[in-house]
C-alpha cells in the first residue's frame, strides 16, 4: 500500500512541471473561493493588518447581507433580468445557429459558404466596448442613423438609450449577431464529420432533405447540443457584462431592463463601495451555478448518459 | 476506387437541394453576413467624415465630406493613444506567453496516463469550472492582499489561465502525441521537463497556436480588467480598450496634452466623433485583418475544447 504512493522520479518533475499553474490556481481561483466568507461578514478593513486577517477578524454577521439584499427592489429585478435574457438567449441562439448550420451545409458554393462563414465570424472577435460604439452608430439620439431615417420618414426621433422597452430586443439582437457565426462554424464542424454513407442509405430508402435532418443530421448532433446546452444552462446566473453595462452606455433610465446580477454587483462594489451586498449577490451567483449545472448534468445524465460532461 | 468517387459525387449532386431554394439560400446568407460587417464598414466612414458633415446630417454611410482629420489628429496625439497601442500589444504578448507557459504545462501533465497526482491536478482545474469566487472576493484579494491595483500584473495574470484551455491542451497531447516518443526518451534517460520542452512543445505547434490565439484575442479585446484595476490617476498605463471607454463620454484622455501643444496645432479644432470612430479602427483593424488567416486554428479548438474527457 504505501509503496504504490511513492512518487518516482518522473512524478516529481511532472508535478515539478505543474506547480507554477498551481500556484496560480490557489491565488486566483481557490483564495477567492475561501473569500466568499466575506458575503457572512461585517468586512472593515483593519488598519496596518492584511486583508486575510481583517477579514477572519470582521464581525460575522449571518445572512444578514443577504437579507438587506432582498429587501431592496434591485434584488428581483436583477435576477429575473439575468434568467429571463439567458433562457431566451439559450433558446434563440440555439435554434438559429442550428438552423443556420443546417441551411449552410446545403449551399451549393462551398465557396460562397466559405466567404459568408467569414464575414459572420467577425462580431465573434470584437469586443463589447468596440460593439458599443457600432451599436451608438446606429442609436445615437442627434446623430444615429436610425434616427436619421425616422426624420427623413417624418416620424419623431426616439432616446433610445432613455425607452427601457425597446432594450430586450436590442440585445437579444446583438448577442445573436455577435455569436451567430461562432455558434454556426461549431455546429457545421459536427455536421461535416457525419458519416457520408448514413445520407447514402437513406437516399436508397428514398427519404427526403427534411427525413434526413429529422432523422440524421439531428440525432447526430444531438451529443454536442447537449453538451453546449448543459454549459449554457451551469452559466444562466451569468451574464455578459459588456453588453448589459457597456452596450447600454450604463444609461440610468434602462436599469429595469440591464441591471443583472453582474452589472449589480460591479456597481455595488465600485460605485456604491457596498461590500456586503455585492458580496452576497456575487456568492450567491456561484452557488446558484453550481447548482443549476449539477441538475441539468444529472437530467442530461438520465437521458443519455454519453453525452454528460461529468 | 475512381469508380466510386464519381458515384459519390453522383449521390451528392443528386442529394442536393433544389436551385431555387439554394438561391434564396445563398440571398439570405449574403444579407446575413453582411448584417456582420457593415457595422464595421459603417464606422470606418464615420471615422472618415468631416466634423462638419457630421454636425450636418449626423453619423451618415453618405457624408458629405470625407475628411482625415480624425488620424491626423490621433496622429498629433500618438503620445497618448501611441503609448495605449503599446501598452495592448505589451499586455497582449506577455500575457499570451505566460498563459500558454502556464496552460501548457498544465495540460501535459493532466495528459500523462502513468502520472500518480493525475487525479489530485485534474480535481485542482476542474473544481473552478465549476464554482468560483465570484467577483468581490477575487477584486478584495487581487487588491488588497496581492497588491496588483494600478500594476501591470493586474492585466496579465488574474486572465492568463482558464480550465477550458488547459482541457484542449491535455487532450491534444493525450490524443496526438504518442505515448511511445514519451517512453523511449525515458529510456534514452530524459528527463520529463526536457522531453517537455524540447519534444513535446515543438510537435504541437498547431495546438499551441489555437490557444495562443484565443489568449491574445482574450488580452487584445480586455478592457474589463483595467476598469476593475487601472485608477484614473494612472491613464498612461490604459490599452487601447479602456481608452475607448474613457474618451466615450469627453475627450479629456486625449486633450490632456493640450497645454503643451504649439499654438500652430491648437487651432486645429478636435474632430470628437470621428476621432472616436478613428480609434475604433486603430483597436479593430488588427483582427479584422488578421482573422481570416487564423481563424481555422480557433475553428480546431472549439472543436477540441468540446470533446470531454
Amino acid at each position: 500500500m504505501r509503496k504504490k504512493w511513492r512518487l518516482s522520479a518522473d512524478d516529481i518533475e511532472l508535478t515539478l512541471l505543474a506547480l507554477p499553474t498551481t500556484v496560480w490556481y490557489l491565488l486566483f481561483a481557490y483564495l477567492p473561493m475561501f473569500g466568499v466568507i466575506i458575503a457572512f461578514k461585517k468586512f472593515k478593513p483593519l488598519p496596518g493588518k492584511g486583508f486575510l486577517e481583517s477579514l477572519l477578524k470582521s464581525k460575522w454577521v449571518g445572512i444578514d447581507n443577504f437579507k438587506y439584499l432582498f429587501a431592496t427592489p434591485d434584488a428581483a429585478i436583477m435576477f429575473r433580468n439575468t434568467i429571463a435574457y439567458n433562457a431566451v438567449f439559450i433558446v434563440v441562439g440555439m435554434l438559429i445557429t442550428v438552423t443556420l448550420a443546417l441551411m449552410i451545409s446545403q449551399l451549393h458554393s462551398k465557396r460562397l459558404a466559405k466567404v459568408v462563414q467569414t464575414m459572420m465570424f467577425l462580431p465573434y472577435f470584437l469586443s463589447m466596448v468596440v460593439v458599443s460604439y457600432f451599436v451608438f452608430s446606429f442609436l445615437s439620439a442627434d446623430k444615429g442613423v436610425l434616427n436619421v431615417l425616422l426624420k427623413q420618414l417624418g416620424m419623431e426621433p426616439v432616446q433610445w438609450y432613455m425607452t427601457p422597452k425597446y432594450w430586450p430586443g436590442f440585445l437579444l439582437f446583438i448577442n445573436v449577431w455577435k455569436g451567430m457565426g461562432y455558434g454556426m462554424v461549431l455546429y457545421l464542424a459536427s455536421i461535416t464529420g457525419i458519416d457520408a454513407s448514413l445520407y447514402e442509405a437513406a437516399i436508397i430508402d428514398g427519404a427526403s432533405k427534411w427525413q434526413q435532418v429529422k432523422f440524421i443530421t439531428l440525432p447526430m448532433l444531438q451529443p454536442i447540443i447537449l453538451i453546449l446546452f448543459i454549459m449554457s444552462i451551469g452559466r444562466i446566473f451569468s451574464s455578459d457584462f459588456g453588453l448589459f453595462y457597456q452596450v447600454p452606455r450604463n444609461s440610468g433610465p434602462l436599469v429595469d431592463v440591464t441591471q443583472t446580477i453582474d452589472v449589480y454587483v460591479y456597481k455595488a462594489l465600485m460605485g456604491m463601495n457596498n461590500i456586503g451586498f455585492s458580496s452576497a449577490a456575487a456568492l450567491l451567483q456561484s452557488v446558484l451555478g453550481l447548482i443549476t449545472i449539477s441538475l441539468a448534468n444529472l437530467i442530461v445524465t438520465k437521458v443519455d448518459k454519453d453525452s454528460a460532461l461529468f | 476506387m475512381r469508380k466510386q468517387k464519381m458515384d459519390l459525387d453522383a449521390v451528392a449532386r443528386f442529394n442536393r437541394i433544389a436551385a431555387p431554394t439554394n438561391f434564396f439560400f445563398s440571398l439570405f446568407f449574403i444579407l446575413l453576413a453582411l448584417v456582420c460587417v457593415v457595422p464595421l464598414v459603417f464606422v470606418a466612414i464615420i471615422s472618415f467624415s468631416s466634423n462638419a458633415s457630421i454636425q450636418k446630417i449626423g453619423y451618415s454611410f453618405m457624408p458629405l465630406e470625407w475628411s482625415l482629420d480624425a488620424y491626423k489628429y490621433i496622429w498629433r496625439e500618438r503620445s497618448s493613444v501611441g503609448t495605449a497601442f503599446l501598452v495592448s500589444i505589451g499586455i497582449t504578448v506577455i500575457g499570451t506567453i505566460t498563459g500558454l507557459f502556464l496552460t501548457s504545462t498544465m495540460g501535459y501533465v493532466l495528459s500523462r496516463p502513468t502520472f500518480k497526482l493525475r487525479r489530485f491536478f485534474t480535481m485542482l482545474i476542474f473544481i473552478p469550472m465549476l464554482f468560483g469566487g465570484g467577483l468581490v472576493a477575487a477584486y478584495l484579494i487581487n487588491t488588497r492582499m496581492l497588491g496588483l491595483q494600478n500594476s501591470y500584473l493586474a492585466l496579465l495574470l488574474p486572465v492568463a489561465v482558464s480550465s477550458f484551455n488547459c482541457i484542449i491542451l491535455r487532450t491534444y497531447f493525450q490524443t496526438t502525441v504518442p505515448d511511445s516518443i514519451i517512453e523511449s526518451a525515458k529510456i534514452d534517460g530524459a528527463r520529463q521537463l526536457l522531453i517537455f520542452f524540447q519534444m513535446i512543445l515543438p510537435i504541437s505547434l498547431p495546438a499551441l497556436a489555437t490557444v495562443g490565439l484565443m489568449l491574445s484575442i482574450g488580452y487584445w479585446n480586455d478592457w474589463f480588467s483595467t476598469m476593475l484595476y487601472i485608477g484614473s490617476d494612472h491613464q498612461d498605463m490604459y490599452p487601447l480598450q479602456y481608452v475607448l471607454i474613457s474618451i466615450e463620454r469627453n475627450m479629456d484622455f486625449l486633450t490632456k496634452n493640450a497645454q503643451f501643444m504649439s499654438p500652430d496645432s491648437s487651432r486645429l479644432k478636435l474632430p470628437a466623433e470621428s476621432t472616436r470612430m478613428a480609434i475604433v479602427m486603430v483597436v479593430v483593424l488588427p483582427i479584422a485583418m488578421s482573422y481570416p488567416y487564423f481563424q481555422k486554428y480557433f475553428i480546431s479548438g472549439l472543436t477540441i475544447g468540446s470533446v470531454k474527457g
